[in-house]
């Protein structure tokens, strides 16, 4: 196999114009499934029975199987039926991208709800509690004490799963959304350059998940100034004024 | 046809042929458990050796096949696979394209990803095992060898079972995107019943329960083995 710079370059060009496309599979399944895994925990943690076990079984589910299966029931199984056809969501169903962004979401949300549920259990009791003495209840306890904590235990494994994420939209192409791996898929039976296409695709997703990586740990630091080691300086002193002020 | 004739035993029913692609869907994830094991082990000694080129290649394997996508990496080992054996066919002087077969192909692509995964938990396990115990062999004076079987090796593998049963789970998975080179497991399978007979729908059902049969049953045997290993624990570790 020679290597054919001019080629893989025209490539690269190509494939980045696909880029947009995965990553818009990623934002909006990545938040979409925030939002449905907020929901879950929620039945999870201070839900009645029924909803705890709703909760429970949805991460069961959605957790014990492939994503593939859950993307292809949501696109082809969904889509047999005459009166999901004649209804008004046929149009978000009859669409590969918003089948795939579902099917992302709905996956990721079983992932998600276990990494807030985490979080939430990371908070110490004595803190709520303290949060209570000091005469804070409801969203405002939420706000100061428990989602701070929370958010920041979860973070790490928070991190894990978005790259799993970008990983996953992959699959969409097996649903015809021309994202990143489609368009390699594409360029192939054009070209007939397997290797070459599917190594620089591989070399896409990595640079995306290393920008993606970078980011969070970023955000992690910021999130972290209590870890951090003290800046050793005379204004030590008027740090901790702050804190009283 | 009723579904229940569908997924059933009978002359039309696909249950046979779906529960057949179960076993092969595991033989799958085995064989690439298996081939990631081996990997793993390599991996992680490089990440762990005081070679400054050894780590730096560790860490490059487990950063790209923990970050590519699995569908690449399956169709990247498939199709380089193929024209490496349809190569060295025609060195043979066999004319036409040969491909690699797709039970291998996907074990080998799944076992890469697998063995990355299993590098990491390697490296935890060997990192768990107490120094004391290793200053303590070595002070009786046994050599590296004699440590490596009888204090480390055990060690390692029980206390990185937990981490093995994740991997094991996720490989599972995996094994669903070994349906695009052609094998008959179960994702490949139910695609195909589906397709023949239009019940999209009742056929993606069964096999996601079978395939959610076939998680929970190895969590079960997982949870199983680690509470046996933690009886071998003196300590508090993994008791409840």
């Amino acid at each position: 196999m020679s290597f054919d710079v001019a080629f893989l370059l025209s490539t690269f060009v190509k494939l980045v114009a696909a880029v947009p496309m995965t990553l818009g599979l990623f934002a909006c399944s990545v938040s979409l499934g925030a939002v449905f895994a907020l929901g879950i925990t929620y039945c999870r943690v201070s839900g009645g029975p029924l909803l705890s076990a709703f909760a429970r079984a949805y991460v069961f589910v959605f957790r014990g199987s492939p994503l593939l299966i859950q993307m292809f029931l949501i696109y082809y199984g969904l889509g047999q039926f005459p009166a999901v056809r004649h209804s008004l969501f046929w149009p978000v169903l009859r669409d590969p991208f918003s089948c795939a962004v579902l099917a992302l979401a709905l996956c990721t949300a079983g992932y998600q709800a276990e990494i807030m549920r985490g979080g939430l259990q990371a908070v110490p009791s004595r803190e709520i509690e303290a949060g209570r003495a000091a005469g804070m209840s409801g969203l405002l306890l939420f706000r100061r004490i428990i989602a701070p904590i929370a958010v920041r235990q979860a973070l790490p494994a928070y991190s894990t799963e978005i790259i799993l994420m970008v990983k996953s939209t992959a699959l969409a192409s097996l649903v015809t959304v021309w994202e990143v791996t489609g368009t390699a898929q594409r360029l192939i039976s054009q070209t007939y350059r397997t290797m070459e296409v599917f190594l620089v695709a591989t070399l896409i997703y990595l640079l995306i998940n290393f920008i993606i990586v970078r980011l969070m740990a970023l955000v992690e630091y910021r999130l972290s100034p209590h870890l951090r080691e003290r800046p050793v300086s005379a204004s030590d002193g008027g740090r901790q004024g702050e804190v009283h002020g | 046809m009723s579904w229940i004739d569908l997924i059933g035993f009978g002359e039309h029913g696909r249950g046979a042929i779906l529960l057949w692609a179960t076993g092969m869907t595991l033989a799958v994830t085995a064989a690439s458990l298996a081939i990631g094991a081996l990997l793993g082990a390599i991996i992680s000694a490089a990440k762990l050796s005081a070679s400054r080129p050894a780590r730096w290649l560790g860490d490059a394997y487990t950063t790209v096949f923990r970050g590519a996508p699995e569908l690449l990496i399956i169709y990247l080992v498939y199709f380089g696979g193929s024209q490496a054996v349809t190569a060295i066919g025609q060195w043979l002087n066999y004319e036409g394209f040969l491909g690699l077969p797709s039970f291998l192909a996907g074990a080998i692509a799944v076992g890469l990803i697998s063995g990355a995964y299993q590098a990491e938990v390697y490296r935890g396990a060997y990192q768990a095992v107490s120094r004391g115990e290793l200053d303590a062999a070595r002070s009786i004076g046994m050599g590296t060898m004699l440590r490596f079987r009888r204090i480390l090796a055990p060690q390692i593998l029980r206390f990185s079972l937990p981490g093995l049963g994740n991997v094991w789970q996720l490989s599972l998975k995996d094994s669903t995107l070994v349906s695009v080179t052609g094998l008959a497991e179960l994702m490949r399978t139910s695609q195909i019943a589906a397709g023949s007979t239009k019940q999209y729908f009742l056929f993606f059902i069964v096999g996601g329960a079978l395939y959610l049969v076939l998680t929970t049953l190895s969590d079960r045997v997982f949870g199983f083995a680690e509470r046996r290993v933690a009886r071998s624990f003196r300590h508090s570790l993994g008791r409840r």
